[in-house]
């Protein structure tokens, strides 16, 4: 296998791209954000609808998702802007806990004009400082890499998902870090999900979880066909969400399971295979996962999800014939060869895993290219 | 469960391959069933656990013949 060239952060983790990110805390302070990153070269706004008037459980995901994201070893620097000095100050205290460069700058009493020139002051120290890290060799073991798939159909599951799931149990074997999640979508197969857990207690943490995921939404008592299966998946043929779930779990392959994490939490058990509790919807799904130090996603569809993530690249895999055709520029890797049986399931292995190192070593992927950028937060429930 | 590699039309003779194991099935489609959609490789009893990875996927109420297109409207969740 070709060699990884990664970027090594002060803390040691290792990271596959190079952002200097301005941060907004929150919705409000979007707007100054953006103007910071319009004025600044190679920096990146990541705009998002909250932070206010959030509280408990709800604020704490937050404050994890915003830290985790400005902490994510793809990030070289962060600038970060809030309409208050005290959560301000709270976020930028969580990403220097890593050791990179970041600065925070609070909007009251000063304004969007004055604070966007203090920002863009340090926001160009910092990109003339990350445009000089470089590249070193590091190990696939170093690499933390995230799976999900979206608009999946029955191509996913038999084809798709499989190719993931055998990239996904290579990176287990080398000693890598893989974090799946989408608690919804292991329905009628969260047994076989439970089997795999490496204690008896993660086996009950993670049933907990599970039920209290599952729960809350049969608590709404709407009708979910339609939206859990989607229309897409209907359209490609899934029928139910038992069918959706034995799909979507080919993808986490057949290692055992380490940790359960929470939201937008990091795994701490070592290398290994993780389950997070997670919303299904691909960007929240993303966002969750990259603010958990995913470095790398590997995204299977089917019907032809087109999401990106601003600081994570996500690698498209499609089997669906028609979808690598009429969606070409979404795809990445074209395994429709498997339903055809013109390539093994070992072939699209390899091609996948090529990919992924290929991805690694600073390929731009699809979604990258055409500038998808999706950064959506998970809310557990309304604001104050 | 047959998944239809392509788009099949109805009265069409049709060869699936199991792909666990390789071995052919072989079924007449009664109805189209396009790309990606799912064709019954056997009879289901009303009532019937119908069973995809080996595992149930859900339950057909009304049951279906062998060739029949399965979807939404002959296969239901059993758990939503």
């Amino acid at each position: 296998m070709e060699r990884i060239f990664g970027y090594r952060r002060e803390n040691g983790r290792v990271g596959v791209r190079n952002h200097v990110v301005v941060l907004p805390v929150d919705d409000i302070s979007n707007a100054a954000c953006e103007a910071v990153a319009a004025h600044i070269k190679g920096t990146l706004a990541l705009p998002h609808a909250y932070g206010r008037l959030q509280y408990g459980e709800d604020l704490e995901l937050h404050f994890r998702t915003i830290i985790g994201t400005g902490a994510n070893p793809n990030v070289a620097a962060a600038v970060v802007i809030g309409i208050e000095e005290n959560w301000t100050s709270r976020v930028v205290e969580g990403i220097a806990r890593t050791g990179k460069p970041v600065a925070g700058f609070s909007i009251e009493g000063h304004g969007d004009l004055e604070t966007v020139r203090r920002a863009s002051w340090k926001a160009r120290e910092f990109v003339q400082w990350a445009s000089e890290r470089r590249r070193e060799p590091v190990e696939l073991s170093e690499l933390v890499v995230s799976i999900k798939c979206g608009e999946s159909d029955t191509t996913t599951g038999l084809a798709s998902c499989p190719t993931v799931g055998r990239v996904v149990d290579g990176l287990v074997e080398e000693g890598a870090t893989v974090i799946f999640g989408e608690t919804s979508e292991l329905t009628g197969g969260e047994h076989l999900i439970a089997e795999r857990m490496a204690t008896p207690e993660l086996k009950e943490e993670f049933m907990r979880t599970y039920n209290a995921y599952v729960s809350a939404i049969e608590a709404r008592g709407a009708d979910l066909l339609g939206s859990q299966p989607t229309q897409g998946n209907i359209a490609g043929g899934l029928s139910t969400i038992e069918e959706k779930a034995l799909g979507n779990i080919q993808k986490t392959g057949s290692k055992e399971i380490v940790g359960v994490l929470e939201p937008a939490e990091a795994p701490q058990n070592g290398p290994g295979l993780y389950f997070m509790d997670s919303s299904s919807a691909a960007a929240e799904h993303i966002t969750l996962m990259a603010a958990g130090g995913a470095v790398l996603h590997l995204f299977p569809t089917g019907q032809g999800n087109v999401v990106g993530h601003p600081v994570e690249p996500v690698v498209k895999i499609s089997a669906n014939p028609r979808t690598v055709r009429a969606m070409a520029e979404h795809i990445d890797v074209d395994v429709s060869g498997l339903l055809s049986r013109e390539m093994t399931l070992r072939e699209a292995g390899d091609l996948l895993m090529e990919h992924l190192v290929r991805t690694a070593n600073g390929r731009l992927t699809s979604a990258e290219v055409l500038g998808h950028r999706e950064f959506v937060m998970t809310r557990l429930y309304p604001s104050a | 469960m047959g998944v239809a590699t392509s788009d099949i039309a109805r009265g069409e003779r049709v060869v699936g391959v199991h792909m666990d194991d390789g071995s052919a099935v072989e079924v007449v489609a009664r109805e189209e069933v396009p790309l990606g959609h799912k064709i019954a490789v056997e009879r289901c009893e009303p009532g019937g656990e119908v069973i995809e990875y080996g595992v149930r996927i859900g339950l057909a109420p009304e049951g279906f013949e062998a060739g029949d297109y399965v979807h939404t409207h002959n296969l239901k969740s059993a758990r939503w």
